[in-house]
């Protein structure tokens, strides 16, 4: 199961990479959410998926799955969902100040 | 347990969360902001006098002891910090309530600043690893916001490329704590710590390490730092002054709590990357400051240069070269706020940040000059200013570990810094004078106040080093011998 899991983060990395080096702002949006992804699901991964119960710790647990990724995430979905709102909004407010979404045209004379 | 360390955060935080609900009342907001800034201050001058006298300060947030709960902890060197941060933040407001355009006041710019104040202080004070990631996370938000604010054409092209930077490295800073919590087990960082020097650092620690060295090389301008003289010099003045004095700060404190506390064990690696990372960003941040003809490029690339030459101490690693790195931190925020705010106010006066386009301004405007001049030399370390000791601690550690050719470079890049910014002063206030009689009117009065705070604050560390060392004598301790850390969070 980790395995898998650890192939589906890093096909999400490799897309999500592919995706920011392209040249239109809403594709590197997308690249960034999706890069983000992949950082969350190999952090649900990295202490083992499967150990036999949930969370929840009783007096004498035998198993139990280790809450603390999974808190971690939580926390990084909040913040991945927030940077993803802003940024939409950057980019809308980029594309009508500019009139273009292309990052090459982007490029403006204001620097020497 | 003592609550006032969260005072620092929790007052920037409520206050700025508050002045939300009175957007139009910008007479109000400014004096709660002002108030805050101040509160702020007082709380962690408070903290300093009770760390000077009974040690670190450690509040488990909640009563969940470490290494269970979230600890906040005020050793010497975080509180040093928070203050001056607080002091920074309260100039930078000054200087807003004069020269902030309308289209920003009435959007939020002074809860912003606080909330921003909020992050910084968070990332300073907090014990561990994922809640500095989101300390970080409180800052960048703000600070994206702060950068975009106002919507020209410039500043929205560079917030574009500072949020998919920070946001990739932010990424980063996720997994190379996924990494360590699943080597270590914990996230408390003198737990980390502890964990690490039990088991050694061992090929996957250090490569950890390395890639947690590439996440704040990109956050505090270290050697990676292409995005940031177009994002620094894009915000209006009051804004990027803040922005240079906080926010690479921020991350060059955390690489020093990282490779003093948690990985110190392989020197002969990290180390060494570090001091050449930090020679390459002095060499290349002096030839951008040289490079450039316009104000706030130049004043950008100083920042940059400054970076390398605090982690020149970090990396020497000795007694000396930290305190000196300490010392140089401390004068670092409040001399790059200070030349911000007084260049931002050459640029508003000028009317334009094109130094070929400017002359003859000390007719005028002889007592911002004056500071300019003052400020210049304390950004180069002539003494007696504030500048000089924490140079000097540096170059000694340098010399001593005998790192010659770092201590070379460091000299030879403070000789092309003070070029660069006598460039400035030359350019813009000696010659015939360009202004019309109607431009000569904007004043730059709004930049007195916090200059002359600012100034007196660089020759006062300057002058008042004796009184201001024990402090920061205190605050390296921890950091040659991390144990005092440990002991203090985990007993």
């Amino acid at each position: 199961m980790e395995i898998l899991m650890t192939i589906v983060a890093g096909t999400l990395f490799t897309s999500g990479v592919y995706l920011i080096l392209s040249k239109t702002l809403l594709r590197i949006i997308m690249g960034l959410s999706l890069f983000t992804h992949g950082v969350h699901i190999m952090l649900m991964s990295i202490n083992g998926l499967k150990r036999g119960a949930a969370p929840l710790l009783e007096e004498q647990a035998a198993s139990y799955t280790d809450p603390v990724p999974q808190a971690l995430i939580l926390t990084s979905i909040v913040i991945s969902f927030s940077l993803t709102a802003f940024s939409l909004v950057l980019a809308y407010r980029t594309y009508k100040e500019h009139g273009t979404d292309d990052v090459e045209r982007l490029r403006g004379q204001d620097h020497e | 347990m003592n609550n006032i360390v969260v005072l620092p955060l929790f007052i920037p935080l409520i206050l700025g969360v508050s002045l939300f609900f009175i957007r139009k009342h910008i007479r109000l907001q400014q004096w709660i902001a002002a108030l805050a800034a101040l509160a702020t201050l007082a709380a962690s001058l408070m903290l300093m006098g009770q760390i000077s006298s009974e040690g670190i300060q450690v509040l488990h947030m909640g009563g969940w002891e470490a290494p269970y709960g979230i600890p906040l902890v005020a050793d010497m060197l975080a509180a040093i910090l928070v203050a001056v941060a607080s002091i920074v933040t309260f100039a930078c407001l000054l200087f807003a309530f004069h020269f902030i355009g309308e289209e920003r006041k009435n959007y939020y710019v002074y809860p912003l600043m606080l909330i921003l104040l909020c992050g910084v202080n968070g990332s300073f004070l907090t014990g561990d690893i994922f809640n500095l990631f989101v300390f970080f996370e409180v800052m960048l938000l703000s600070s994206y916001v702060l950068l975009s604010l106002g919507g020209g054409r410039v500043q929205l092209r560079e917030t574009v490329k500072y949020i998919v930077i920070n946001i990739v490295a932010s990424s980063l800073f996720v997994i190379a704590i996924a990494y360590l919590y699943s080597i270590t087990g914990t996230l408390n960082l003198a737990h980390i710590a502890e964990r690490v020097a039990e088991n050694g650092q061992n090929g996957l620690t250090t490569t950890v390490s390395l890639l947690l060295l590439t996440v704040f090389g990109l956050k505090a301008g270290l050697f990676l730092f292409f995005w940031l003289p177009g994002s620094y010099s894009a915000p209006s003045a009051p804004i990027a002054a803040l922005f240079a004095a906080l926010l690479t700060k921020v991350g060059v404190y955390v690489i020093i709590r990282m490779f003093t506390l948690i990985f110190n064990h392989q020197p002969q690696i990290t180390h060494t990357i570090i001091l050449w990372l930090a020679a390459l960003t002095m060499i290349l941040g002096a030839i951008g400051a040289i490079a450039y003809w316009r104000i706030k490029q130049i004043l950008a690339y100083n920042v940059v240069v400054s970076v390398g030459f605090i982690l020149f101490g970090v990396g020497v690693a000795t007694d000396a070269s930290l305190a000196g790195s300490v010392f140089y931190l401390v004068h670092d925020m409040i001399a790059k706020a200070l030349i911000f705010i007084l260049g931002g106010a050459v640029v508003f006066v000028a009317g334009t940040d094109r130094l070929r386009e400017i002359s003859g301004l000390i007719r005028y405007r002889p007592i911002l000059g004056w500071l300019f001049f003052l400020s210049a030399l304390a950004l180069a370390g002539v003494p007696p200013l504030s500048g000089f000791i924490g140079k000097f601690l540096i170059l000694q550690g340098g010399v001593q570990a005998e790192h010659y050719i770092m201590a070379a470079i460091s000299l030879l890049t403070s000789l092309m810094v003070l070029y660069s910014v006598i460039k400035i002063f030359i350019n813009s206030f000696w010659g015939e004078s360009l202004l019309s009689e109607g431009e000569q009117k904007s004043s730059a009065r709004g930049t007195l106040l916090p200059g002359f705070l600012l100034a007196a604050l660089v020759v006062g560390l300057g002058l008042g080093a004796d009184i201001f060392m024990p402090y920061v004598d205190q605050a390296v301790e921890p950091l040659v011998n991390p144990r005092i850390y440990i002991d203090a969070v985990l007993s």
